[in-house]
């Protein structure tokens, strides 16, 4: 029987079908239907088993570096002059992203599923790198779906996973970013269903993915959490993060969601601004429909034709986002407000001169939603940033638009 | 299940031949050519037509019929128009039955009971949804059912005895066996094991079992004729359609005739196919 997340709790979904209220489930052909359930069956037993518990530990300490620290951005919040900014740094992580925390944590199950080929989608490319990572880790072959557009402008990350052992295959179908990626890996693994393990980077998909992937990531608020009232003796005011599928963001959410002092916001990409259609900001332009096995806002045309978003950010270049985040949109507990491209690459800039610390274009976006928001707040009040990766991928990109030359 | 597709099943199995179901993309490349093919495919030979809903994201789909669905939508085809295709075919037929084959979201966004509603004006007799497996029943197949038309689900090798009578449960029309695990325009597997295949879906179920998923020629219909109930040819006819138009990807003249010559052909090996195995 259908199953509502306890009342009292943001935090109980999904039931048992995968839901997120009216959102997520398991929207996906007849091929992968028994694949999910096992991948389920796998996922409910290893997440209660202590040894995959301790596994997950002993690689998070010693080949990811958990946990990542708590920063407090002390002349950034000094140059605003209101809120006191922390940053949670993921971006120090082995690989350079949170993106390594999901991919540890699936390779796993897929060890433990005796699978014997890792197959995985990526925008920005780094998800791909740590898939092609954790493979090279596991001994296991790793192809890598990558837009063609995103194969051209995160070439550094390109050249990374082809280093790494992966095989990165192109994808030219629509606009050659994110959505055809996914769309080319669903196929590949309804072709190979039998041998293959698809390590999806987001926490969107068929059921159990987006559960799955958001308890890999929400290490990033448990650690937090725990580094704040550390401190300052006290939780954030606010809690920012960027939202493209929403891995990163979830991640720092969740263990926060049924804390009410806290304020939780999600940054989408608003692109060249939500009038025309460059941009990305599925939920506050969007409109609920069915996607990549999960019911979420997308978007999309009034023939429920999915439209091609535009990011400066190719990490956030997907029309969806993960269902869980649709349901905390859609009962107010979480607050979703667009950044446009300029104003990202703005605080990109910022960051770099102020902290010494380079961005990725992703976190970069809520960044920009910090600096407008923190000179409006106390200096007694608490803003936590997830700093979900770093920029390294993006300086030729930014140089580029910035006119810096070679 | 609709009257009309009960009738076509028993029609052709007094026939002592199996169902030959083509699919195609409506609105590939334009709506008037579309048109014409769908009339066409009945005189040609064919049985059974599955019309094709163009999507823009047709995970289960390989080149072929992703390239169809772009067409198609580039020559401004939706879901609406693809309701108007089927109209405006069953005003000159009234015998061959129709199932929409195509992706959840576009229905979904149409609205399911204005969509069912229209549908049935429409003079359609059966949907095939690649994104609703029976766990998501509630959505549309349920609906369907109890407006009487069918929801025809796939079974695939992945589909295990443990999983087909969930499959089956609330299947109606015929059952689709995808005769591998892949996308559309795959390479066609060993024949006998589609015959072991269709033998263990049809110790679950009475309804009929077409076999698709890389039946390209006459003779693959020959053979797969040989232990189903019907043959699904899909992806040949539309790369019939594709080889026949312009750079530009109009229609020509030879679009239409195409079609028919190899769902000719195609209707030669199913009408072959009972005397092959008696053979």
């Amino acid at each position: 029987m259908n199953q509502s997340p306890k009342l009292n709790s943001f935090r109980s979904g999904p039931d048992e079908d995968g839901r997120f209220g009216v959102f997520g489930g398991r929207f996906v052909a007849e091929t992968l239907m028994p694949l999910i359930l096992d991948l389920q069956d796998e996922w409910n037993e290893a997440k209660n088993d202590p040894a995959f518990k301790a596994e997950l530990e002993k690689l998070g300490a010693h080949y990811i570096g958990r946990p990542s620290p708590l920063y407090f951005a002390e002349r950034l919040t000094a140059e605003l002059g209101g809120a006191k900014i922390y940053f949670k740094r993921e971006e120090l992580n082995h690989t350079g992203s949170h993106k390594i925390n999901n991919c540890i944590g699936q390779i796993l199950l897929a060890r433990r599923m005796g699978k014997t080929r890792i197959i995985a989608e990526t925008g920005a490319g780094q998800h791909g790198v740590a898939s092609a990572t954790v493979a090279a880790r596991f001994g296991l072959p790793c192809v890598v779906y990558m837009g063609a557009t995103d194969v051209e402008r995160q070439a550094p990350n390109v050249f990374r996973m082809k280093l790494l052992g992966a095989e990165v295959k192109p994808v030219t179908a629509g606009n050659g970013t994110l959505k055809d990626a996914m769309n080319e890996a669903l196929r590949d693994w309804v072709t190979n269903v039998e041998s293959t393990y698809y390590l999806i980077g987001t926490a969107a998909g068929p059921h159990p993915y987006p559960e799955m992937v958001r308890d890999f990531q929400a290490v990033i608020g448990q650690e937090a959490k725990q580094q704040i009232l550390e401190a300052e003796g006290r939780l954030p005011d606010l809690v920012i993060a960027a939202v493209g599928g929403g891995s990163n963001a979830i991640g720092i959410f969740h263990p926060f969601l049924d804390d009410e002092s806290v304020k939780i916001v999600g940054v989408e990409a608003g692109g060249k601004g939500l009038d025309g259609d460059e941009h990305c900001a599925s939920i506050t332009a969007g409109s609920p429909g069915v996607l990549h096995g999960n019911r979420t806002y997308l978007l999309q045309d009034g023939d429920g034709q999915i439209k091609e978003g535009h990011s400066i950010s190719a990490g956030l270049d997907y029309p969806g986002i993960g269902p869980e985040h649709a349901w905390l949109n859609d009962i107010g507990r979480v607050e979703y407000v667009p950044i446009l491209d300029h104003e990202a690459l703005e605080a990109f800039q910022t960051l770099t001169r102020l902290e010494g610390i380079i961005p990725a274009l992703e976190p970069s976006h809520a960044l920009a939603e910090v600096i407008k928001r923190a000179p409006k707040m106390g200096k007694d009040e608490i803003i936590l940033m997830n700093l979900s990766g770093r920029g390294d991928k993006d300086i030729f990109t930014v140089g580029k638009i910035l006119g810096m030359g070679q | 299940m609709t009257a009309r597709m009960e009738q076509r099943f028993a029609d052709v199995a007094a026939e002592g031949r199996p169902v030959l179901v083509t699919y195609f993309m409506g609105g590939d490349p334009d709506f008037d050519t579309s048109l014409a093919i769908m009339k066409a495919l009945p005189k040609a030979g064919a049985d059974v037509i599955e019309l094709g809903v163009p999507f823009s994201d047709p995970m289960a789909d390989g080149p072929a019929i992703q390239l169809a669905g772009q067409r198609a939508l580039k020559g401004g085809q939706t879901l609406a128009k693809t309701l108007e295709l089927a109209r405006l075919f069953r005003e000159g037929d009234k015998r061959t039955p129709i199932v929409l084959m195509g992706y959840y979201n576009p229905i979904y966004i149409y609205g399911v009971d204005r969509f069912l509603d229209d549908a049935l004006k429409a003079g359609v007799d059966g949907l095939i949804v690649v994104d609703l497996p029976p766990e998501m029943d509630d959505e549309l197949c349920i609906p369907a059912l109890a407006k009487g038309i069918s929801f025809i689900r796939l079974a695939t090798p992945t589909t295990d005895d443990r999983r087909l009578p969930k499959v089956l449960e609330n299947t109606s029309g015929f059952v689709y066996y995808v005769s591998m695990n892949g996308i559309t325009g795959s390479a066609l597997p060993d024949p006998s094991l589609i015959a072991g295949a269709v033998a263990r879906i049809k110790a679950h179920t009475r309804l009929p079992v077409c076999v698709g998923f890389g039946v390209k020629t006459a003779d693959h219909a020959r053979v797969i004729g040989a232990s189903a109930d019907g043959v699904v040819v899909g992806t040949a006819i539309v790369n019939q359609i594709a080889s026949s138009l312009t750079e530009e990807g109009r229609a020509t003249d030879a679009t239409v005739p195409g079609v028919e010559a190899l769902v000719r052909g195609l209707a030669a090996g199913v009408r072959a196919s009972r005397l092959a195995a008696a053979e």
